[in-house]
């Protein structure tokens, strides 16, 4: 469950978050807004990237300011830019990175990799230069690195973007097959069939939260 | 060190890696101690034999050449003179030497098993102070950097050049300057999102 209660958030002068409470038990919720609406704010908060200015949010009864290294092993957070996630040169050493710090052997660490990239169809590739695979390929791997820690919950923010058509497909296909909660930050509205729930953000503020089609309905009209 | 893993079986891929690196740091020592044009051409020739014995493919080889060829040329050029032939054969050997065994350590050893035997062989200096994590990752990070700099390099220069100002020194270096130090920030950003920054 993760919790936002009273949460306000400012940069220097400009505020980007006022007032948000927002109790979320579904598998699926996105946020949806106009660029600067501060959804990515309110999203790297639930991981603690972000500390709000003003209330608190809470993840799984944790605090993620206060309690930041359980919280971040129970939410992993993709990015947009799946190449400043790689940190290491080929695509099996990078999954294998996000586990170690989990205490297990080498080899293990190395297995478990294998089978997440294989189970996402990245299963050739853990000896290839992660840099040289392709957008999707490399925002597939950004992700295999974030599920071989097993979260609970998953927080993406506009992972898409920078996806050909396909590759946001295939990315929405699996986003679907996952587990996990997952916490969809986006702004291509096709992703989001399947959804519990939107809340859409504007200036700050959220103007709707509600199931898929009412919400959406708000958005269009909010930018037309 | 501007390569990538290359798997493989031979007994230079199967050497361990914290074995491999800390040759690789004794041989930098011995390199900058040694004068004689005649053994650093040995060390060279070790070095050369190693990319044989590794099984280095004619492709990788080729790559590097070229761009060690080109630095050498311009260290010779310089350090002849300014401080005449000696010097020059002695600086560029040197150089040859050192390069052409750090990149065939990271050709050979995958930098997952550089940065765990770092971890482990500094563990003991724990007591010190020292945080093997932090300096096995920087390891990793340091070898990750020279590709990613590469890249976003790569594209700076293809921009200017469809504006036409392939020439132009500020049309490189201002956004290729923005554009490292934003990936930093982002990097960072995914580190402490995969946990890094916590104790």
């Amino acid at each position: 469950m993760i919790e936002f209660e009273g949460v306000g958030h400012r940069y220097g002068e400009r505020v980007v978050l006022s007032d948000v409470d927002l109790r979320i038990p579904e598998r699926r919720v996105a946020f949806v807004g106009a660029n600067g609406s501060g959804k990515s704010t309110l999203a790297r908060m639930i991981n603690g990237l972000v500390a709000p200015s003003a209330g608190r949010v809470v993840v799984d009864g944790l605090d993620p300011v206060r309690e930041g290294r359980a919280v971040r092993k129970r939410v992993g957070f993709l990015f947009t830019n799946p190449d400043s996630q790689i940190v290491m040169p080929t695509a099996g050493e990078d999954v294998a990175f996000s586990l170690r710090r989990s205490g297990l052997s080498k080899d293990e660490r190395s297995r478990r990799a294998a089978e997440v990239l294989e189970r996402h169809g990245l299963g050739g590739y853990a000896d290839h230069p992660a840099h040289q695979l392709s957008g999707g390929q490399k925002q597939l791997l950004a992700l295999c690195a974030m599920l071989v820690l097993e979260p609970d919950i998953l927080v993406c923010d506009e992972p898409t973007t920078l996806l050909d058509l396909r590759n946001k497909r295939r990315f929405a296909e699996t986003l679907e097959g996952l587990a996990q909660q997952v916490v969809l930050v986006t702004h291509d509205l096709d992703l989001l069939s399947g959804f519990d729930r939107v809340v859409v953000l504007e200036a700050g503020r959220v103007v709707a939260d509600d199931e898929p089609e009412p919400a959406l309905e708000h958005y269009r009209k909010l930018v037309a | 060190m501007n390569a990538w893993y290359e798997p493989g079986t031979t007994v230079v891929h199967r050497a361990p890696a914290g074995v491999k690196f800390v040759a690789l740091l004794v041989l930098a020592v011995v390199i900058f101690a040694l004068r004689s044009p005649g053994w650093l051409g040995a060390l060279c020739a070790v070095a050369v034999l190693g990319y044989a014995v590794a099984r280095v493919s004619w492709r990788r080889c080729w790559g590097l050449l070229r761009s060690l060829g080109l630095l050498v040329v311009v260290v010779f050029a310089l350090q002849w003179w300014l401080l005449g032939l000696d010097s020059a054969v002695v600086v560029c050997l040197r150089i040859g030497a050192a390069l052409a065994a750090a990149n065939l350590v990271t050709i050979t050893t995958r930098v997952d098993d550089l940065v765990t035997a770092v971890e482990r062989g500094l563990r003991p200096l724990r007591r010190f102070g020292v945080r093997p994590n932090r300096l096995g990752l920087l390891i990793g990070l340091t070898l990750q950097a020279v590709a990613t700099l590469t890249g976003i390099a790569a594209e700076v220069r293809e921009a200017a050049r469809a504006r036409g100002a392939d020439r132009s020194v500020v049309a490189f270096t201002v956004p290729f300057l923005v554009r490292t130090l934003r990936h930093a920030d982002e990097l960072g950003e995914a580190l402490a999102a995969r946990g890094e920054g916590d104790r």
